[in-house]
């Protein structure tokens, strides 16, 4: 079930990244894209902000100066201001469902995942409060059904939806209370989102600029072309009977009028609660977590460097040894990808005690174990060429390929390998040729695994693989759960690229 | 769909975008009451009167209290519940027992009643006990009112003003 979904997301990945490009495809940035909608809409809001009086007789008359006489600049602003909010809503939607679909989301990411649960709660305290503040007919729909929304939960001595009875008895604290929560309940957004990705290392908050730019624009052209407006002056002795809804923000509210406010509230925490406790529904069963092996640390640091989760720290020593620091796995950030083991130059197959363990391991997968894979799996290759392919666990299914040129090494996650252990396969003619896949490109399930490894192999990032290694013995294909047929044609195109190579390369001694 | 530049797709995808937020910020419209409906509203708070009234004292009652709690005369706090009933055309479509406010029930009961009605002449009728009968009300008010469609027709009470307020 996750698994078609999963293929759904990716199938539309792939048209996305046709119109868009890999490096823009929004889908795989949607975190960014709501930050990035939150800057616009902050932006927009100081300069509504300068012009605003956020009492109850002049708050409309304000607004209506901004969207009419100054429809260049502050209508503009105040559209932005509400198609921003607006758009937050189905990309945060798209976000939770695509951590939800690929997995992201439980053993120790729930704490992005409950935090994100968190976010929400602010961002519609903003958008809500925000309809409140223009005191037009809707404004007085949302300070009426809200007060009474929140009447239903019975903890208020005075039904606080007696402060908008009618025009006589309107309460202006009530009012700049509200427009006092409008800045509030948005700068507790930020310091949640900033919570939000505080297990991340090198969060994707921004978008690439031209994405920015498209949606910058599209927001702009929308603003001019539909400009957000009032609906007419809040009068309470005549109830607003038809009005134009934001279904995004808003959407809680006929439920709340026209049920109940108890049925609201119980779909509100309801929803809220169930998908808080998500992660746990089922928990996962987690692989046991990276360990450090002092004997075989020199504290250089590199793990921590790597790991994508801030699962790594460097302490003082303390076994006496002539290093100054030494690594230290935190098991509860910790998500057993071996990212870490990929950076570890322990993890190098070339030593020589045949059981070495690396700095730091993965207990389910140790690196000796890794250098006994590649060696068995050479030795079961009879074909013309030799391939080894390394896969990922959130990578493609491979079991359909039976091809006796091509063994398969699975993964945790791709950032796993050490570079060496490349070197290894090649120089030591384990293989002709290095093959390496895992999820799709920019939607790594660790975030930084594919980009590590190639940065590796580039020797942009340390451990560098050896410059004698030669690169046209490798190839990549990031082929995800979906595209076993892209990944089948370049592995073919590989074959052919391969024994067309001269035989009298580094690793001679095959013939 | 191949042939298509890129661009054009590209622009199509921004588009279509917009045109769903742009949408769905404004519409469908929403009709939270019906055309021809006025919406009556029924809402005061008001404390009722002390269950107890309250009572000197004997000296031998007196005798039994801690030194500094002695007080001559004993008030409990807690208060009646209201009744409220409104009759609208002769029938009566709300009655309603409303439970003093507070912990110790010592505070104001309160009523936030809508009523939705179709627009035109009405009869209202609004009755209130506050006190201890067991029968009968404290307070009763009658209107005849043309309520508009669309109105907002709030009913008050205020017992300074001698009972229920109809606009
Ligand atoms: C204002 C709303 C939100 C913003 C601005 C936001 C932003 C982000 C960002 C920037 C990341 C880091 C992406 C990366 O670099 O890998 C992230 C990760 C994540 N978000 Fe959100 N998010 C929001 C709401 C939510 C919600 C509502 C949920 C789900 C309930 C959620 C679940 C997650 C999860 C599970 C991750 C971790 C993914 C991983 O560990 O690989 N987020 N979010
Ligand atoms: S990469 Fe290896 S040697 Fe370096 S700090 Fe980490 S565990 Fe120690
Ligand atoms: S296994 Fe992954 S998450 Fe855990 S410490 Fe290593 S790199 Fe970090």
């Amino acid at each position: 079930m996750r698994r078609a979904a999963r293929i759904l997301f990716e199938l539309i990945d792939r048209w996305s990244e046709r119109v868009f490009t890999p490096e823009l495809n929004p889908l795989v940035q949607l975190g960014a894209l709501v930050w990035y909608c939150y800057w616009i809409v902050i932006v927009s809001g100081i300069y509504l902000y300068i012009f605003f009086d956020t009492g109850i007789t002049r708050a409309y008359a304000s607004v209506e100066y901004l969207t009419n006489v100054q429809w260049y600049a502050g209508g503009v602003m105040r559209s932005l201001h509400r198609y921003a909010s607006d758009a937050m809503i189905p990309v945060v939607t798209l976000h939770m469902a695509r951590e939800f679909v690929m997995d992201r989301y439980r053993g120790a990411r729930w704490f992005a995942w409950g935090t994100g649960v968190v976010l929400l709660w602010f961002l519609y305290a903003s958008g809500i409060t925000g309809y409140w503040v223009v005191w037009d007919r809707l404004a007085q729909y949302v300070a009426v059904a809200t007060t009474e929304w929140f009447d239903a939960l019975g903890i208020f001595g005075k039904p606080i939806a007696r402060n908008f009875l009618n025009e006589a008895a309107v309460s202006g604290r009530f009012f700049t209370l509200m427009s006092f929560i409008h800045i509030a309940a948005p700068l507790l957004l930020l310091f949640g989102m900033w919570i939000h990705i505080q297990r991340h290392v090198q969060p994707r908050v921004n978008p690439p600029v031209k994405l920015a730019a498209g949606i910058l624009a599209t927001l702009t052209a929308l603003s001019l072309i539909h400009p957000a407006t009032s609906q007419g002056p809040a009068n309470l002795d005549i109830v607003p009977a038809s009005i134009g809804l934001d279904w995004f923000y808003l959407i809680i509210l006929p439920l709340a009028d026209r049920y109940s406010g108890e049925l609201a509230w119980a779909v509100a925490l309801g929803f809220s609660l169930l998908i808080f406790l998500l992660p746990w529904l089922p928990a996962l069963k987690q692989t046991p977590v990276a360990q450090v092996d002092l004997e075989n640390c020199n504290g250089c640091g590199r793990c921590a460097n790597d790991c994508p989760y801030n699962a790594i720290t460097l302490q003082n020593r303390t076994d006496g040894k002539p290093y100054k620091l030494q690594s230290s796995v935190n098991p509860g950030l910790c998500l057993s990808c071996g990212i870490c083991v990929g950076a570890c130059h322990a993890a190098s197959p070339f030593r020589r005690e045949p059981q070495f363990i690396a700095g730091i391991e993965l207990p389910d997968t140790p690196a000796a174990g890794l250098r006994d894979s590649i060696v068995l799996a050479s030795s079961g290759l009879h074909g013309d060429i030799r391939i080894l392919l390394f896969n990922c666990a959130a990578g493609p299914d491979l079991s359909s390929l039976d091809d006796p040129e091509l063994a398969v090494i699975a993964l945790p996650c791709i950032g796993m390998l050490p570079p060496s252990m490349v070197d290894f396969a090649i120089i030591n003619n384990h293989a002709d040729g290095v093959f390496l896949t895992g999820c799709r490109d920019n939607d790594c399930k660790y975030r930084h695994g594919i980009r590590w490894m190639q940065e590796r192999i580039q020797r942009r990032r340390e451990p560098f693989l050896r410059e004698i290694v030669p690169r046209e013995r490798i190839d990549q294909y990031w082929a995800g759960a979906s595209d076993l047929a892209g990944l089948t044609l370049r592995l073919s195109a590989f074959k052919r690229r391969l024994r067309a190579m001269p035989i009298d390369n580094p690793k001679t001694d095959h013939a | 769909m191949r042939d298509i530049p890129r661009w054009i797709l590209l622009v199509l995808h921004y588009a279509v975008f917009a045109a769903l937020i742009g949408f769905f910020s404004t519409r469908p419209v929403y009709r939270q009451l019906g055309p021809d409906l006025a919406l009556i509203k029924l809402s005061f708070g008001h404390a009722g009167m002390h269950k107890e009234d309250c009572h000197k004292l004997t000296p031998e009652e007196l005798a039994k209290l801690a030194a500094n709690m002695r007080q001559p005369v004993s008030c409990k706090r807690e208060r009646v519940p209201l009744l409220v009933e409104l009759e609208l055309d002769g029938e009566v479509i709300l009655r309603q027992s409303l439970p003093p406010s507070g912990i110790a029930g010592d505070g104001e009961s309160t009523i936030y009643h809508r009523i939705e009605v179709p627009a035109g002449q009405h009869d209202l009728t609004a009755r209130l006990r506050d006190s201890r009968r067991e029968e009968g009300f404290d307070y009763e008010s009658a209107a005849r009112v043309e309520l508009a469609p669309e109105q907002n027709y709030v009913i008050d009470f205020r017992a300074e003003s001698g009972g229920f307020i109809f606009p």
